[in-house]
């Protein structure tokens, strides 16, 4: 990206002040490496976000920020509704809530270094994933509707889980506003098999080592410990959340020009909040919200069985739930004023610092776990919301190391059997229905993720709290 | 020089683009849809054993070629298949579109990635000077 038009404000921010169409400023967090290797496109697409009405303080652009549809992937942006301010599909993205979760094991390395084939080879059996793929979960029409209002909840009263788990998601595991009507027939068809399946493409069940604590009052209380094996799980609404996300971002797209919205991108579809059509789709996003937190907490279950075959007794504790690709309705101060806003964050993390009233109890004084995806070669990163007040990107964090090379320039670079090889040298085993998917995700295609959190640190937008490496990855 | 039908991909940061080129729209469409199954697994691999027809309109022909690869994804989705030929006519901005295929086969297509929907990102759906049409988004995997 060539920088020389931006603004440094610091270390890691850098400001492109309103000009045309602008409505505000666009702001990028990350180092100046970071943003030399970004795409001339996030800066267009931030650029475009800040065009649109009703945005409120400025478009923000997290250190991972890539090429995305409309919004940059790692795009924040904030509207209000009493301003005009819209809800936009494309700023959501195809994929509704997919999100992060990490699961506590409790277990030591050592503990399951020798059974590592065996317990791959289970979770590879019992976790659907990959293209295809089908759960065992059918749902009938009045059951996916239940779902689809209940999310998290619903799992748990099927019995995918404990009630414990529901304080330690977002939301506690259930989207209030979702409107199953809203949500198409096609939709719910293309859902109709896929509860529990984890996807394809960069969705991933890991299991991981925590090799790095930074922060050891924060370890603690969210019960890392060094050494110790964790699970994390990354996926998101499956068929019912892209259907959802490709039929509104055309309606929105075709209806713009009767809200008299100017689309600076197709891509950025979006409609008033306070519209038929806004509304309507703030209700199916939250279904489709529901969907992920469903689907995470079915994958849950999965993984505690295979777990309790190999570790009788064995719990797997839920850290938390974080969703990356969401609009929702929060408080914020803006200038002094508290407003309600509705909040974009695509590919972006909600990052609650110390205290913030939407916590739970058990983090209270630490700040919201926020997880950063790696990739299976090299590392992930758990961090804390930080206390920064006044908040930075309306308490946000970037999700994920980003890519560096796109898939067929990866596809060129690597196979996929060498891949894996190469991994199994170093200790990590890979299970995947697809050579080609691997090398598609293979580790060198990816940014350097110490280099993002790093910046996300610096920046104040989280705080570095513990390091995780791959020990086992099943990929879709 | 003739024009060639060719099916293609080309890149985008974190997806895929597909890219379909031919001597009539239509024969660019059913290109852009071998690139789109191309994603997945190999052409060559598909056996034509099931035929599916689909149906969508859109006032524009590039929104109407987002239309058409996203009710592909949907089929692809719901009836677990993969197409490796199809058949395009398009009268007054509404295409009917025949798509053969097969079941998945996880063994032999080895499905590499599955793509979510397409976009309206690096659309364009165009005749050229020399006659081409070239029609072209990218697909969010």
């Amino acid at each position: 990206m060539d920088i020389s038009c931006l603004s440094r404000i610091s270390e890691t921010e850098w400001r492109l002040p309103a000009g045309g169409a602008m409505r505000v400023p666009a702001v990028i967090f990350g180092s100046a490496a970071l943003l030399g290797d970004m795409d001339d496109k996030v800066l267009e697409q931030i650029r475009n976000v800040a065009c649109l009405p009703g945005i409120v303080d400025a478009a923000y652009a997290m250190p991972d920020a890539h090429w995305g549809y409309g919004f940059p992937i790692g795009g924040v942006a904030a509207f209000d509704p009493d301003e005009g301010g819209v809800i936009s599909a494309g700023g959501v993205g195809f994929d509704i809530s997919c999100g992060v979760r990490v699961l506590l094991t409790g277990l030591r390395r050592a503990d399951i270094e020798k059974l590592k084939n065996d317990l791959a080879d289970s979770l590879y059996r019992n976790i659907p994933a990959g293209v295809g793929s089908t759960g065992k979960i059918a749902l009938d029409a009045h059951e996916m509707d239940m779902m689809l209002e209940n999310g998290a909840g619903w799992a748990i009263a099927q019995g995918y889980g404990t009630l414990a788990d529901l304080e330690r998601i977002e939301e506690n595991g259930h989207m209030a506003g979702a409107l199953p009507d809203a949500v198409s027939a096609h939709a719910k068809k293309r859902q109709r098999d896929e509860m529990g399946t984890l996807g394809s493409g960069n969705h991933y069940l890991e299991v991981q080592e925590v090799t790095a604590i930074h922060d050891e009052a924060a370890g603690r209380a969210f019960g890392l410990r060094l050494g110790e094996i964790v699970v994390g799980i990354h996926c998101g609404s499956r068929g019912l959340g892209h259907q959802i996300g490709t039929e509104f971002l055309r309606e929105m797209a075709i209806a713009a020009p009767s809200h008299n919205i100017v689309l600076p991108d197709l891509e950025l579809a979006c409609a008033p909040i306070r519209s038929e059509l806004g509304q309507r789709y703030l209700g199916a996003m939250r279904a489709g919200i529901n969907c992920a937190l469903a689907n995470r907490q079915i994958l849950t279950h999965l993984t505690r069985r295979v777990f309790g075959h190999f570790f009788p007794g064995i719990s797997l504790d839920l850290l938390f739930d974080v969703s990356h690709n969401t609009c929702k309705e929060e408080l914020h101060d803006v200038s002094g004023r508290r407003r309600r806003l509705f909040i974009h964050r695509k590919g972006a993390t909600r990052a609650f610092g110390a205290r913030h009233p939407n916590l739970p109890a058990v983090y209270a004084e630490v700040g919201q776990p926020v997880f950063i995806g790696g990739s299976m070669g090299t590392a992930s990163a758990i961090m804390a919301g930080a206390p920064a007040r006044p908040e930075r990107a309306f308490a946000s964090a970037c999700h994920g190391a980003g890519r560096a090379l796109s898939r067929h320039q990866a596809l060129k670079r690597w196979h996929g059997r060498q891949v894996i090889d190469d991994l199994a040298k170093r200790g990590i085993v890979i299970k995947s229905p697809s050579a080609r998917g691997v090398a598609e995700e293979a580790p060198g295609a990816y940014k350097d993720i110490e280099a993002v959190v790093e910046a996300a640190h610096i920046a104040e937008l989280a705080r570095k709290v513990a390091r995780l490496e791959p020990v086992i990855c099943i990929k879709g | 020089m003739a024009i060639r039908a060719s099916a293609e991909q080309f890149p985008h940061d974190a997806d895929i683009g597909v890219r379909g080129v031919g001597r009539s729209r239509e024969e660019a469409f059913e290109q852009a849809a071998l690139a789109l199954t191309g994603i997945v697994t190999d052409v060559a691999g598909i056996v034509p054993e099931e035929a599916i027809e689909v149906e969508c309109s859109a006032p524009t022909d590039g929104l109407l070629l987002v239309d058409w690869l996203n009710r592909l994804i949907y089929e692809m989705s719901v009836r677990h298949m993969v197409f490796g030929r199809f058949a395009v006519t398009i009268e007054n901005g509404r295409l009917r579109g025949q798509a053969w295929g097969e079941k998945v086969d996880r063994e032999r297509h080895e499905p590499a990635v599955e793509p979510k929907g397409a976009t309206y990102t690096a659309l364009k759906a165009e005749r050229r000077p020399d006659g081409a049409w070239i029609v072209q988004c990218v697909i969010d995997v």
